[in-house]
């Protein structure tokens, strides 16, 4: 099962990129692992400057600003 | 129309350039049409011109569409500079930066590059940790919110290009300033410890510039169009007709007394201390400012007010909090208060 965590600090474009991954995993029937992660400090960790970010598997697949419906079908179904 | 979509796409693959030239040409020729349409449409209906209603009219139709076009125009142009500049690119551009040119570069680079207003405190560390200095951080940090594309164009729409040209270079300096007075004041033992700790740990040059295809950037600036214009529109609407409905009937001087130009000396600093803890976006608080404006308040005391709703805000300073130690929190209020207040009176000792 794939691990996806949401790096954000709880505005308005993160909740929306939360919930677009949760719907396209629904809408394909896949069961993801999916987390938010809002404390600075390890969103800083992770080495993005612009949220939304998204990690996958602990690999950064994307920082700044809402991706797209295409962007996140692509990683569900590798 | 999905075919008519798809044919335009095309198009603006192949020949992007071509694509640029003729919908500028074609924006400029429908927005010189714009105020002989207005009069034409006043004329059609049943209202004389010259009453107060036949004003207020014609000033709608007038202003809603030119402010509304120009700032399809401002808001598209910025989403194609946001495709060149990445906040990784603005970060290996300011990495190492002395003070001085480097707050020059971050206050002009905060304005064109893309990023959410919650991204701040995140890229505010990120700068920090490919050793941009404190000061030139603070001057990209200051610029970003306080210079907006949508209060650009909706000064220039309603108040002309001076105005618009003002704001850009008053709140460019402000940045400037108020980056290198905290840079000179030497607060790095003011940041929280984590962040001082992470502080230049990162090497910040290492970025590769990725070339993009015209196309692909004309398509940013339609997106771009949609995200921003598809939000704020209603504020703009009903900042125009409440201005309309002023323009008409209030009588001009109902705020001159206040806030106007020989209203006491306090009048400026009040209007920044009233801005503080509201908290809007620029397309919000337009309205507000075009219904003081047409009042008979003064523009400096008016531009005033709405810097320091946009750059100064109470969750901002909350957010700020986990990184700043309240010295420097209130070292940044004070000195960004004060080039607001010093732009305040500037602007109603000149005009």
């Amino acid at each position: 099962m794939k691990n996806i965590k949401v790096l954000g600090t709880g505005c308005a474009n993160c909740k929306t990129t939360l919930k677009l991954i949760e719907e396209a995993a629904a809408a394909k029937g896949i069961a993801v692992q999916l987390e938010k992660v809002e404390d600075l400090k390890d969103i800083m960790s992770y080495g993005v400057m612009s949220t939304p970010g998204v990690v996958i598997d602990g690999k950064v697949v994307h920082a700044g600003g809402i991706p797209s419906c295409e962007k996140i079908d692509g990683w569900l179904a590798q | 129309m999905s075919a008519l979509v798809l044919q335009l796409k095309r198009w603006t693959d192949r020949q992007p350039f071509a694509f640029l030239l003729v919908a500028g040409a074609l924006w400029w020729a429908l927005y010189q049409t714009l105020n002989p349409f207005s009069e034409a449409v006043v004329e059609l209906l049943p209202v004389e011109r010259d009453s107060h209603l036949g004003g207020a009219l014609q000033f709608f139709f007038y202003d809603t569409p030119k402010v509304l076009m120009l700032l399809v125009g401002i808001v598209f142009v910025m989403g194609i500079v946001h495709t060149f500049v990445s906040p990784e690119r603005t970060r290996a551009l300011l990495s190492g930066r002395r003070l001085g040119l480097g707050n020059a570069m971050a206050a002009t680079l905060g304005i064109v590059t893309p990023f959410c207003s919650c991204s701040a405190v995140p890229l505010f560390i990120g700068f920090l940790q490919a050793g941009v200095p404190l000061g030139v951080t603070f001057s990209f940090l200051i610029s970003a919110p306080m210079v907006n594309e949508v209060a650009l164009a909706l000064l220039f729409g309603m108040f002309g290009w001076k105005v618009a040209a003002l704001y850009l270079g008053l709140g460019l300096i402000i940045a400037i300033v108020a980056g290198l007075t905290i840079g000179k004041l030497g607060m790095e033992h003011h940041l929280e410890d984590w962040v001082r700790a992470m502080q230049n740990t990162q090497q910040g040059a290492s970025f590769e510039g990725s070339a993009m295809p015209w196309g692909e950037r004309i398509d940013h600036g339609f997106h771009h169009v949609r995200e921003i214009v598809g939000k704020v529109w209603p504020y703009i609407l009903a900042g125009i007709a409440l201005g309309a409905g002023i323009h008409g009937y209030v009588p001009e001087d109902f705020m001159a007394s206040i806030m106007g130009k020989d209203a006491p000396w306090w009048s400026v600093p009040a209007a920044v201390a009233i801005g503080v803890p509201m908290y809007a976006n620029a397309a919000g608080i337009i309205p507000v400012v075009e219904a003081l404006m047409g009042k008979g308040a003064a523009l400096g005391t008016v531009l005033a007010f709405m810097m320091s709703v946009i750059a100064l805000s109470a969750p901002e300073m909350i957010i700020l909090r986990k990184v700043l130690k309240p010295r420097l929190i209130a070292t940044f209020v004070s000195v960004v208060a004060a080039g607001i207040l010093l732009v305040g009176y500037v602007f109603n000792a000149v005009l």
